[in-house]
């Protein structure tokens, strides 16, 4: 992929309810819309009712604008956000299985990780197991030098990324604590336990 | 108060001002019914004899009054039989809350009798679903189903209650107090540049024109939009849902736009410098050819939906929010306008209409649709409501139906669904007692759902069905005389003895033939305290014009040749 094509790539981040079914209302509204996306990876943030979407389009902001506003739709999406020129931080993650069944290969491919924040994790007699992390545009780099190698088999993760600075994207309260406290204090003023 | 899921449910419908639903029994959803036994002298169950009845006589309550209208249904079966009420509610954004019974949490996933995944099937066609799987959620579920269901852009809202969950026994506190949907919050107002904006298209508009839509009425912006227009003397089209946001004899009022409206209007707006497009969505049958539509205009759009906003047509100004809240910030600053040379053109293109209206022809012998409907206008003096099905007789109702107020046509326009009149027009009136329900539906339509003439003949439903008999269907037909070359494929109809019908479900009827006898079978109608049906057999091959051809360009329309052109 050329560095242009990455450059025209957009990142909208959304954070959502951690519920049963979310990923679904999500992959549902791309499919209904024809929104075509580029990579979309989920997980975990420190709070635990609340997950956080990544999703990447390849299509400019306009097209992520509108992404986002239906994203935002959701019930269950909590908040939206298009990264696109504010500063921030991205990662994608390759693991990538090489063959590695002479020394040549070997020197190579551990002569090319040097160069890069790449790490061998595993080794065997005929092929090894690379881990490389970086910027989008930098694992592409990353794997155009090894594939003359052989790549066998790989993995990435998608890219995650989360803006520079102080400007926080994130949910003080979420619904079930809120939920939790409303039947609390109306148990409270009943006098009843719940 | 330690009470069942089942009659948390009832609690919660209560407390949410519901008087009625409309539903159907089974299996996984007998607990709940069980309940309804207690709540009977304040919780109205009617029976429909089809699901999909149900929905759509919630979704015609919901229309009529602006409140949510509540159906139910058994799993499985029961639950996709709803299916095309919800996706017709959907697209025409009217608030319903269906519940739905499920089987017991253990066997979910298990292929169990009667099992369906009905929030993974209506996903898509609702505005949220949930499948409760705790009795404790249920309160507050059904609270938060509500108010999304209600609030924002309106939709239907489905929640799935495992038997067991309605067996479940909890300690009932009502969640009082405001809701917290961190993840849900409709635009209300807009930015004061948006305004300033807004009005400076408007201040330079030579030729501007209002598109009135649905979201008016729904956001009750009727009087905000009439002082826009008649302050600035901006005309005004309406869009098939959007009839009734202004009195259709309003001298601004230019008539309705689109695949089927006034040529006037849709001429009109190839023409206008600037559309100011209020809550309504640039519907393909509204706008046609994106390509060529309005391309002289600048676009001011509001719609409380954002993802409206640049979906179909670009917008110069583009502001989400509730439409009433926004003009009301943006009338105070509003300077008086006018454009005669403009609203004099608009009049020259509605004469040259009015001369190829069809009413001004003679017709001697022949029964046609327009009269029909326009003597039904006449006759309940324009004020009843009217809840038509889908095809040639709900355009020509909209064209010969003129409506003076909000809410008085109940029409599917998002989804077309044929079978939508009757039972919808059931639901109004359990909505509106004291207003006079006309369901005006095709031959074709009507035989979809009418099997709740038992429901309105149980329930004595004061409706008048006006069957508008062409023994085809007529739309599809008139789609083959223009594009097919009048292979009439599956759509001529060897239909049933309307009448005989009506005399098996003990409903009291009238056939018309002639133009003569309307009047004495509206009043025949309108006589009677339950339901009533008229069948008015009309031409076979009537052509609803104009017609801008689908995809067309919206300036592109057949015409009704004027009297003496052939
Ligand atoms: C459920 C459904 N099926 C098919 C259609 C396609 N369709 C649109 S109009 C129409 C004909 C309607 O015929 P009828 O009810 O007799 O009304 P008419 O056009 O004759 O007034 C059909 C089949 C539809 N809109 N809805
Ligand atoms: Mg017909």
């Amino acid at each position: 992929m050329t560095q242009q094509a990455i450059a025209n790539k957009v990142t909208v981040v959304a954070l959502v309810e951690n519920e049963p079914g979310v990923l679904n209302r999500v992959a549902s509204l791309f499919r209904r819309r024809a929104f075509n996306i580029d990579s979309l990876t989920v997980g975990r943030t420190h709070k635990p009712d609340v997950s956080r979407m990544t999703i990447r389009v390849d299509a400019g902001s306009e097209y992520a604008r509108k992404i986002a506003n239906n994203l935002q739709k959701l019930v269950n999406v909590i908040d939206v956000r298009v990264i696109d020129n504010e500063p921030h931080i991205e990662r994608d993650l390759a693991l990538i299985k090489v063959r590695s069944d002479d020394a040549h290969s070997r020197n190579t491919l551990t002569e090319i990780c040097d160069r890069y924040p790449a790490r061998i994790v595993d080794v065997g007699p005929h092929v090894a197991i690379i881990e490389m992390v970086g910027t989008e545009v930098f694992v592409e780099k990353f794997i155009d030098e090894v594939r003359p190698i052989g790549i066998v088999e790989m993995i990435r993760t998608g890219v995650v990324s989360m803006g520079r600075g102080t400007r926080i994207h994130d949910t003080s309260v979420t619904r079930r604590d809120l939920a939790r406290a409303i039947v609390q204090a109306s148990s409270a003023r009943n006098g009843r336990k719940s | 108060m330690r009470l069942t899921g089942s009659e948390i449910i009832m609690e919660c419908l209560l407390r949410e001002g519901v008087h009625v639903m409309f539903g159907y029994p089974g299996g996984a959803i007998l607990p709940t019914y069980d309940a309804m036994a207690k709540y009977d002298d304040r919780l109205h169950h009617v029976l429909v004899r089809h699901e999909q009845g149900a929905s759509h006589m919630a979704d015609g309550y919901a229309r009529a009054t602006g409140e949510v209208g509540v159906c139910i249904a058994t799993s499985g079966p029961g639950a996709t039989n709803l299916v095309t009420g919800l996706a017709t509610a959907m697209m025409d954004s009217s608030p319903i809350v269906a519940i739905t019974g499920q089987v017991p949490i253990p066997a979910i996933g298990s292929d169990a009798f009667q099992e369906t995944d009905v929030t993974g099937v209506t996903l898509p066609i609702t505005k949220h679903n949930y499948l409760v799987t705790d009795v404790d959620d249920l309160a507050y579920t059904m609270k938060e189903a509500f108010h999304i269901a209600r609030t924002g852009r309106p939709g239907p809202v489905l929640v799935d209650v495992p038997k067991d969950v309605q067996n479940a026994v909890t300690e009932f506190i009502y969640p009082e107090g405001p809701i917290f949907l961190p993840g849900y919050d409709p635009p209300a107002a807009a930015d004061t540049y948006q305004i300033d904006a807004a009005l400076r298209l408007i201040d330079q508009a030579e030729r501007p024109i209002i598109l009135a839509g649905h979201g008016i009425i729904m956001s009750g912006a009727m009087q905000e939009v009439r002082e826009l227009a008649e302050r600035a003397q901006i005309p005004v089209a309406l869009t098939l849902l959007g009839k009734g946001a202004l009195p259709e004899d309003h001298p601004l009022v230019i008539g309705m736009m689109g695949m089927h409206g006034e040529a006037s209007s849709n001429l009109a707006i190839q023409e206008a410098d600037l559309l100011i497009a209020l809550g309504m969505r640039f519907d393909d049958r509204v706008t046609g050819n994106l390509k060529t539509y309005a391309v002289n205009a600048r676009k001011i759009h509001i719609d409380i939906d954002r993802s409206e906003i640049n979906k179909n047509v670009r917008a110069d100004v583009g502001i989400a929010g509730d439409l009433k809240t926004v003009l009301k910030q943006l009338l105070p600053k509003l300077e008086r306008k006018s454009h005669p040379d403009w609203i004099h053109q608009i009049r020259d293109w509605l004469e040259d209409s009015s001369e190829r209206d069809i009413l001004n022809y003679e017709t001697p012998g022949r029964l046609l649709t327009a009269q029909v409907i326009n003597d039904i206008w006449r006759l309940t003096g324009g004020d009843a409501i009217t809840v038509t099905d889908v095809g040639q007789h709900q355009m020509l109702e909209a064209q010969y139906y003129p409506h003076q107020r909000p809410s008085t046509l109940l029409t599917s326009g998002g989804l077309g669904t044929m079978g939508f009149g009757f039972p919808a027009a059931i639901g109004a009136k359990f909505g509106v007692p004291d207003e006079e329900i006309w369901a005006i539906v095709g031959d074709g339509g009507f035989q979809m759902t009418l099997c709740e003439l038992a429901t309105a003949r149980q329930e004595n439903v004061n409706v008048n069905i006006a069957i508008i008999n062409n023994h085809f269907l007529g739309m599809v037909r008139q789609w083959q005389e223009l594009f097919f070359e009048k292979r009439y494929q599956a759509t001529p109809m060897v239909n049933p003895d309307f009448c005989k019908l009506a005399d098996a479900y003990g409903i009291p009827n009238r056939r018309v033939t002639q133009r003569d006898e309307i009047e004495a079978a509206v009043a025949y109608a309108r006589g009677i305290d339950g339901p009533t049906l008229i069948e008015f057999v009309v031409e076979k091959e009537e052509m609803v014009y104009p017609m801008v051809p689908a995809g067309a360009d919206l300036h592109d329309m057949k015409r009704r040749p004027k009297p003496g052109e052939s």
